[in-house]
């Protein structure tokens, strides 16, 4: 759209990383810096100070005296400090280190024969190209072997051991005794190796010579990326870099003036010193073995290495992750009478979020409109953008009539959000890539995003108060890729495993459920009320009961959206224990059979239709239709069924879970002779006739068989229940078709809670041998480590309820750890991962060249295409063409 | 089912398949055609032909697809549903084995030793049926030392002497009588010596030349550390039945070790340590492993994820030849790209270093172009193709 998206862009062809020469530091340099005195008394910048104007300029207005430019145009410039004794780089201390030892202290020499210098040089140049890793290894073992030699081959010299005592004090062991290295001394060794040596040790002498790293000159950062800040009350706060520069000023200049007064030797000594500690805290303020360098208030200095690392670092906060203009983040809420691949924008929103609109003849007067309305009027435009790159902003132009006559073609008007863009949405975490997806503007008044229910899932997101983002891409490049490749029914089905992750969900599956369920006949009124919501306007066929009264099965309403070569057999998810079926021939409606499009018999629950669900009926309709179909039955199906379920009610009450006398009598009897069980085991292991499990202690083993026992409890506890439970109360007809719940939650409800755990273990911590002081010490029954008779629907007395406690807490600290840690891996799996794509051949390979796999994953099949996993699905495309047949 | 007229016509449309899709599933469909039940006409077979086609071409990949990242997202988004618990029971309850989260990162860290060490030794079809035999075996594999067996250990200060009484429980178990521990104790190097019997499960030691007691503590260690048999790194060995055979499983890996015991069958061994495998059996072992571990732990989470996924990650793990880290000492620390490097972890110390090599960064990958904000060779990115309008 605007002119950086044209063909002649500049491209960052490479960085070249390497150790500045003291000459370049000087070349690059606009001036000396000599003083260390900031402003003088009316607060103007001192020349020659660290805030001299010629580094760049802080205040709006001024021209840059160096390069003509006003504030924001003008990238800074450096200056620098001659240092008067030279100083180690911290950063390189170990390459100085490794350089020293396996240097001649004399020549200066590799410390290897000629012949093998020779010899490895040959090797290194033939693989350093091609192969960097194992030059590296080569480089390595040159260093190794050479730092071994004690006498020097070259001139014979003998070789003496050098220490580093960091953080960067050299120091020589010599026949009188251990001498100091000082930075001088240290830079005349470095000076002396040559430069074909320097390249055998792994340094490139044209980038970076090795006496380099003892700075002779510092360079001084321009102004730009240390500005001061002015706090309230107009006082002056330096940044952290520029405290440290002027620290490193004065001491440069009192050693100076001691150097030239002739001070005793010590005394310039420790300046060199402190010196040197400014220098190395100047790079790095967390080097271990130096106290931090701290700023008045006792905060230590955040200096140059503490801008790039970390989290929030320039690399990790500013360069890899990046803030963004154009987006907007607000609660969500429900809305299923909006497509699944749209999204409610508050007009609030819609007024902010702009579009870039390129003028043409065939849309002047709709922008003219835009430009019209202005910024406070829905639909309207933010900013007009001229052809000679000038932004108008239409809150402060008087008359905008007068503005949009102007209006020409290759404006650009930057309008209003309007029904039918397309943006991003977004939920955090975004762990995957359905984490991010397009959708259509829809402008809704109301301050929330609405989303549509189907969509949940590959968010994961409920209306329990989240928050979801919202991106506008700007340039029709961006724009096209979103509508293309982004958009939410392209993405029904999740890379992960090649299912449909978008699907129902909850009170989408009861309604579908119970509209298929055998017993629900409709009158022709009830199925044009259902199906007016879905658009379905045509005749309607034939009721499948004729008398005594005209009546339609739910099965024929759901056969209206199905095409009409659709085939499916399989089992539904209420299709279980005694209601399971393998065959058509099902009394209890759990086989689902479609013919031709028609839905004959069984019904439509979570295995059909659920999210999540691979080779489900759901799954094959998005897999073998095309996405307008998809699109129209996502939108038009599920409404059907919240349809249905609001005529029919669905409700959970209490007597849904309310056992009867006698199940609560037989429950207890249970229950006493598991405690018995449990009883006789305690006295076993008492008397020490308890039966040891192999590789356990007998502590073990009695915990081991009284989970056992217990978990036997509840179990009966709950076969009882649902014994006593109407198997079509809402409840269970919830559980068991997958809407939300499950039978281990109604019998929580109903019979018995069952043992909480902390660990895996039942409860034992609290007092020192109990877990409570209502307890004897010692006590393990099953009442004192946790063990919950009560059932919800009963209520738990205090105790339990403590013990229901501390389980639930470990739950929530899990959580919290393991998102922490799961986190970690995915940050780790991406890094490593993420260069990696399919080439035009069908192989994987790196960005860099490498090949990982000669045909993506032996088939060269996509596993968001793929038949859950299979290449192709033999069976089902035999189910396709012949099913109906069955 | 097809009519017997059919089945040329059949073996004429799978063979114009053959070359355009992978040989495995023309089996398959020709299997499929023929055991249906259903019968199936010339027309149909034309039409079955026609949509495996389809479905085939429809669902390769595209070129340019950023398949990394859809691997890593597949397999991580999946690690916050996983449990964090350590322990759970694997089948034995004997034993315990790290699954879960802990297992898979223990994984991808490539760490030298799993935190569980597990084998499961299946036997030469000669000892995988009897019971008997099958204890035999995982008799010998089991590290037994002689404290294993004792159930008490006596100093005799007066006549300078340990007694020890073995359990016979224990011994049993084992599979070992106390002539087995006492063979082992007489060829300890321990001066002079003699052994007596009081009774038949109690070894007495009485030495001549010692005087200190100091001195009998330390060789009471030294007998109790000793080793009767077994497969060192082997803490427990216990047999299971698997479909019709016995199988060995193990607490603790020796792949090198076990290798060697009679009776065990070697094409069949499996152990859950990495590097074993790979300086046993090689890296494509331990690829195949890794695959197999991270499925494993995937699939007992009851969470789906496409092999192809887990493929890559073990593929890219062991490129080099060597089963390397995801992370900072692996994959990602031997990028050649400075900045990625210097994106991912110990940001300085990338940069110094590469500052004094004189490297150069040459933008190819994901993480660079992101930094300085260019097009990513990747997917859409990947288009080198450029027009330039006529009529402009």
């Amino acid at each position: 759209m605007s002119e950086r998206y044209q063909v002649n862009e500049k491209i960052i062809k490479g960085i070249r990383f390497g150790i500045l020469s003291p000459d370049e530091i000087r070349k690059m340099s606009v001036t000396a810096i000599i003083t260390a005195d900031v402003y003088d008394e009316d607060g103007t910048p001192i020349e020659g100070s660290v805030m001299d104007s010629r580094l760049g300029i802080i205040e709006p207005g001024q021209k840059c005296p160096i390069c003509g430019n006003v504030l924001g145009n003008c990238p800074g410039h450096f200056g620098h400090i001659e240092l008067v004794r030279p100083v180690i780089h911290v950063g390189f201390v170990k390459h100085v280190y490794d350089l020293l030892r396996s240097t001649c202290r004399r020549c200066g020499r590799v410390k290897i024969s000629e012949s093998d210098i020779e010899k490895y040089r040959k090797i290194h140049d033939a693989i350093k190209k091609r192969w960097p890793s194992a030059a590296k290894r080569l480089i390595d073992h040159v260093k190794k072997t050479s730092m071994k030699a004690a006498v020097c081959p070259h001139c014979s010299e003998k070789q003496l051991k050098i220490k580093l005592e960091k953080p960067y004090n050299f120091y020589e062991e010599r026949k009188e005794g251990v001498m100091r290295l000082t930075p001088s001394d240290i830079r005349e060794r470095l000076e002396r190796i040559p430069d074909s040596d320097v390249e055998l040790l792994g340094y490139d002498p044209t980038t970076s010579r090795p006496e380099w790293i003892i700075l002779t000159v510092l360079p001084v950062p321009p102004i730009t990326i240390r500005p001061s800040i002015m706090i309230e009350s107009g006082i002056r706060a330096e940044d952290d870099l520029t405290h440290k520069l002027v620290d490193i000023v004065r001491i440069n200049e009192r050693l100076k003036e001691s150097i030239d007064a002739g001070a005793p030797q010590l005394i310039v000594e420790d300046l060199w010193d402190l010196l040197q500690y400014h220098v190395a805290t100047y790079f790095d303020n967390e080097i271990p073995g130096l106290p931090t360098s701290k700023h008045r208030s006792g905060r230590p200095l955040r200096t140059l290495a503490q801008r790039l690392k970390g989290k929030e670092g320039r690399f990790r906060g500013n360069l890899s992750g990046k803030r963004v203009d154009f987006s907007a983040r607000t609660v969500i809420s429900p809305d299923p009478n909006i497509s699944i691949d749209e999204v409610g924008v508050p007009y609030d929103v819609a007024q902010i979020l702009t579009v870039p609109e390129k003028v043409t003849k065939w849309n002047i007067e709709r922008m003219r409109q835009y430009v019209i309305n202005g910024p406070d009027k829905w639909p309207g435009a933010n900013y007009v953008v001229r052809p000679d790159g000038r932004r108008i902003d239409l809150r402060y132009v008087k008359d905008r009539k007068e503005l949009a006559a102007t209006l020409a073609p290759n404006f650009i008007v930057e309008r209003h959000l309007v029904d039918g863009d397309i943006v991003i949405f977004n939920r955090q975490p975004s762990l995957h890539r359905i984490s991010m997806m397009g959708h259509k503007v829809r402008v809704l008044p109301g301050r929330t995003f609405r989303l549509n229910l189907l969509v949940c899932p590959p968010y994961n997101a409920d209306f329990d108060g989240d928050e979801m983002n919202l991106h506008v891409p700007q340039s029709e490049e961006a724009i096209a890729e979103t509508k293309e490749l982004m958009t939410v029914h392209r993405n029904i089905l999740t890379p992960r495993y090649g299912g449909p992750i978008i699907g129902s969900a909850q009170d989408y599956i009861s309604g579908a459920y119970l509209l298929t369920v055998k017993t629900t006949l409709l009158t022709e009124d009830e199925v044009q009320t259902i199906l007016g919501v879905a658009n379905i306007n045509k005749n309607l066929e034939e009721p499948a009961i004729l008398a005594p009264k005209r009546l339609y099965t739910g099965k024929q309403i759901v056969s209206h959206f199905l095409p009409e070569d659709f085939n499916f057999h399989g089992p539904a998810n209420i299709s279980s224990g005694v209601r399971s079926c393998k065959d058509e021939d099902c009394p209890h409606d759990s086989y689902v059979v479609i013919k031709k499009g028609k839905l004959l018999e069984g019904v439509f629950d979570k295995k059909a239709l659920g999210n999540q669900q691979a080779e489900s009926i759901l799954h094959w309709l998005v897999r073998e239709y095309d996405e307008d179909y998809v699109l129209w039955l996502m939108d038009n199906l599920f409404k059907v069924f919240l349809r249905y379920i609001e005529l029919h009610g669905l409700t959970m009450t209490l007597s849904d879970v309310t056992i009867p006398e006698e199940a609560t009598k037989k429950i207890a009897e249970r229950a006493q002779e598991a405690r018995k069980k449990v009883n006789e085991l305690i006295e076993n292991y008492e008397k020490g006739q308890l039966e040891v499990i192999p590789g356990r202690t007998l502590e073990e083993s009695l915990e081991s068989y009284i989970l056992d026992a217990l978990d036997k409890l509840r179990n009966e506890a709950g076969e009882i229940a649902t014994m006593y439970l109407d198997p079509f109360n809402n409840a269970y007809i919830m559980a068991r078709t997958g809407a939300r719940g499950s039978v281990l939650n109604i019998t929580q409800m109903a019979a018995m809670l069952g043992q909480q755990s902390v660990r895996g273990e039942r409860i034992k911590r609290g007092y020192a041998t109990r877990t409570l002081p209502h307890f004897k010490p010692g006590d393990i029954t099953p009442e004192a480590r946790g063990f919950i008779y009560s059932s919800f629907r009963s209520g738990l007395n205090p105790i339990e309820t403590f013990f229901h406690a501390a389980g639930g807490r470990e739950g929530l600290v899990d959580t919290a750890v393991r998102t922490s840690q799961s986190g970690y891996m995915q940050r780790r799996l991406i890094n490593a991962l993420s260069d990696l794509r399919i080439e035009y051949d069908g192989t994987v390979r790196t960005l860099y060249g490498e090949m990982i796999q000669t045909l993506y994953g032996g088939d060269g099949v996509h596993p968001m295409q793929s038949a859950h996993g299979k290449t192709i699905d033999v069976d089902r495309v035999l189910e396709r063409v012949v099913g109906w047949k069955r | 089912m097809i009519n017997d007229a059919d089945k040329e016509y059949l073996e004429q449309a799978l063979s114009r398949l053959s070359g355009k899709i992978p040989s495995s599933i023309i089996l398959k469909l020709r299997d499929s055609i023929v055991n249906s039940q259903i019968e199936i006409t010339r027309e149909e077979i034309d039409k079955i032909m026609e949509m495996v086609m389809k479905d085939y071409l429809s669902s390769l990949v595209h070129p340019g697809e950023a398949i990394g990242v859809v691997a890593a997202q597949s397999i991580g988004e999946p690690g916050t549903q996983m449990t964090l618990r350590t322990f759970h029971f694997a089948g034995v309850r004997e034993l315990n084995v790290t699954l879960g989260l802990p297992r898979l990162i223990e994984i991808v860290d490539a760490r030298k030793v799993p935190s569980t060490p597990m084998m499961t030794i299946y036997l030469n079809p000669e000892y995988a049926k009897d019971r008997d035999m099958a204890l035999d075996v995982a008799r010998r594999i089991e590290y037994t030392r002689v404290e294993h067996v004792v159930e008490t250990v006596n100093l005799d200060v007066g006549g300078m002497g340990i007694i020890l009484k073995l359990d016979p429980v224990l011994l049993k178990d084992k599979g070992l009588t106390t002539e087995d521990v006492e063979k082992v104790i007489k060829k300890l190097k321990m001066g002079d010596y003699r052994v007596e019997n009081p009774d038949e499960y109690t070894i007495a030691i009485y030495f001549e030349n010692m005087d200190t007691v100091t001195g009998l503590f330390k060789i009471r260690e030294k007998i109790l550390s000793t080793k009767i048999k077994g497969v060192k790194g082997i803490k427990r060995a216990i047999i299971r039945k698997k479909g019709d055979e016995y199988v060995i499983i193990t607490d603790g890996s020796n792949l090198e070790g076990v290798l060697g015991v009679k009776g065990v069958d070697v094409s069949r061994i499996e152990t859950n340590n990495l590097h074993e495998v790979e300086s046993v059996l090689g890296v494509e072992a331990a690829r195949e492993l890794i695959t197999r571990e991270i499925k494993r732990v995937l699939e007992e989470q009851g969470l789906d994820v496409d092999i192809r996924h887990i493929e890559l990650v073990s593929d890219i793990m062991t490129r080099t030849g060597e089963v390397r880290q995801i992370g900072r000492h692996g994959v990602t620390g031997e990028k050649t790209s400075v900045l990625a490097r210097a994106a991912f972890e110990v940001t300085v110390k990338h940069l110094l270093d590469a500052a004094a090599r004189g490297d150069m960064e040459e933008f190819k990958g994901v993480v660079e172009n992101i930094i300085i904000g260019q097009p990513i060779k990747l997917g859409t990115g990947m288009v080198e193709l450029l027009m330039r309008p006529a009529n402009r």
